[in-house]
């Protein structure tokens, strides 16, 4: 945001000072919001830290920024921390992934059998409303106490309203550019790699950016109830235990992958929209 | 001028679960070789059914379709069709836009960039190779969507209300580098429209088909008094205001059956 504005003031050199007045103040407004931004991430650290030490608040139940921070470099001195890190990391990618490959085929099934489609909507109807989480336990009595759990459960979360979301913009794809392929020779494949396929590609990274979310969602519901390692197990132990400082640190460190890994599919995305 | 293009008592029914609408009843005329005809009708006539059966995207309820005297199943010609507006694709570039079509029917070999730049060249879009649809004007985009077609080297070309989208004065010059490059390329054309200036301009030959179900009212040769006719010359002959006036009452008339 910041480079933006310089860019903006610095360009500006042989401009009116009405144009010159407008931007700066445009700036001056930016710089506002950044500061207001920051001030309030500092005032409520600044204030769960105090009041932890003057007694408004128990740090044992509520823990404290320092004590995060404590546990945080205690736990990342042994590799521990990362470990944990690195198994929700995996286990929500590989989620990703299979929800968005398994996704788009068989919305791309659907599109190109309008029979399988009519036949299959209900299901996906009653599937996509159903609460995912209250699959969870039939998985774990199913699959075992372990990844695969969690993955499954994960998976399940996201991909029914891919396929319905996918299905419903293959077919949006406007009549006249299909019918431009048929008249230039093409048959359906051609429809589907010339037209369907590249037109959706914004309308895929979109749902990219939504699932991406799910599936950190799903990994961690599934951690909760499965899982020896991972970041959602570390929420679940450290609060059985009542080490609020693991399940604060952990859920600080959600906060920034999930952040994280949307920024990617972002930058992904500014890249393919010109 | 030999016989190209036969339409043999054509009629066509369309089929819904509210009913049956029929299209078009027992059409028949023919194009020759090196024609441009025109078409026109009241809107919803089936004009545009009509093209689609030329082309083959539909089958007639009734009649056959005969190229150079085969039916055109077998008869293995290629057929291009603009449509209403030019649908360039907007993730490609004008040199992959306009070889959409070689692309489709495998016909895109090292060689055929010669041919390409060579169009792309002629008609001022060489410049704009490596530009994205949304950086060319109309007439640019409706050149591209031009060349795109006459890439496959079709023997017929179906224009379905090509300029329909473009402003009146973008209409006027597409209109003009349209029909010129058809002329130069010698093509064989077929024009749709509701336009009735635009078809006495463009054409040799107007048919005026009736209000739906659409059928044949009258066919009428263009014999214009001037040299070096253009579209936009075309339309200061003194002959002009005639045809046009033939023409609307021929739709008029058709209106009001209504």
């Amino acid at each position: 945001m910041s480079r933006k504005n310089k860019k903006i003031s610095s360009s500006g050199l042989n401009l009116s000072a009405a144009q010159k007045a407008f931007v700066r103040k445009h700036v001056v407004q930016q710089r506002r919001i950044r500061i207001f931004q920051i001030i309030i991430l500092i005032g409520f650290i600044a204030f769960w830290e105090i009041s932890t030490h003057i007694g408004i608040v128990d740090s044992f139940i509520f823990s404290s920024p320092s004590g995060v921070i404590k546990t945080m470099i205690d736990m990342s001195q042994g590799g521990e921390l990362f470990y944990h890190i690195g198994i929700t990391l995996l286990e929500t990618l590989i989620s990703f992934a299979i929800v968005n490959i398994v996704g788009i085929f068989v919305a791309v099934i659907l599109w190109w059998n309008h029979s399988i489609s009519k036949v299959l909507e209900p299901y996906l109807i009653v599937l996509n409303s159903l609460p995912k989480s209250a699959l969870a336990p039939l998985f774990i009595v199913w699959l075992g106490n372990n990844m695969k759990t969690i993955i499954v459960a994960a998976v399940s979360v996201a991909i029914f309203g891919t396929i319905i979301t996918m299905y419903s913009n293959f077919k949006a794809v406007e009549q006249d550019k299909i019918k431009l392929i048929y008249t230039l020779g093409g048959n359906k494949k051609d429809v589907l790699f010339k037209v369907v396929l590249p037109s959706n590609i914004p309308s895929m990274i979109s749902l990219m950016k939504v699932n991406i979310g799910l599936s950190l969602v799903g990994v961690i519901i599934g951690e909760f109830l499965a899982a020896k390692s991972g970041l959602g197990y570390l929420i679940i132990y450290g609060s059985q235990v009542f080490k609020l400082s693991w399940v604060i640190m952990s859920i600080v460190i959600l906060c920034i992958v999930a952040t994280g890994l949307y920024k990617i599919l972002t930058y992904f995305e500014k890249k393919y929209s010109r | 001028m030999s016989e190209l293009l036969r339409i043999d008592h054509i009629s066509h029914t369309y089929h819904s679960l509210e009913g049956e609408t029929p299209a078009l009843l027992d059409v028949s005329f023919h194009v020759n070789d090196g024609e441009f005809l025109g078409i026109v009708g009241p809107s919803g006539c089936g004009k545009s059914t009509l093209l689609s059966l030329i082309a083959g995207l539909l089958t007639p309820s009734s009649g056959s379709i005969y190229i150079n005297g085969k039916d055109i199943k077998s008869s293995g010609k290629n057929i291009g069709y603009m449509l209403q507006k030019d649908h360039l694709l907007d993730w490609r570039n004008t040199l992959r836009n306009v070889t959409l079509g070689m692309e489709i029917q495998h016909k895109l070999t090292d060689n055929s960039y010669a041919q390409i730049n060579d169009l792309l060249n002629t008609y001022g879009l060489v410049t704009f190779k490596n530009s994205y649809p949304y950086e060319l004007s109309g007439g640019m985009r409706q050149r591209a969507a031009l060349i795109r077609t006459l890439l496959l080297e079709p023997d017929i070309l179906l224009l379905d209300e090509p300029f329909s989208s473009l402003d009146y004065q973008t209409r006027l010059e597409v209109a003009d580098d349209i029909w010129d490059i058809i002329r130069k390329e010698k093509k064989t054309a077929i024009l749709i429209t509701h336009d009735i200036s635009e078809a006495i301009s463009m054409s040799d030959r107007v048919i005026v088909l009736s209000d739906r179900p659409g059928t044949v009212k009258r066919i009428i040769d263009i014999n214009l008094s001037i040299s070096d006719r253009t579209p936009f010359v075309a339309r200061s002959a003194p002959e002009f205001k005639d045809y046009f006036n033939l023409i609307w009452k021929e739709l008029d008339h058709s209106e009001q059956k209504k």
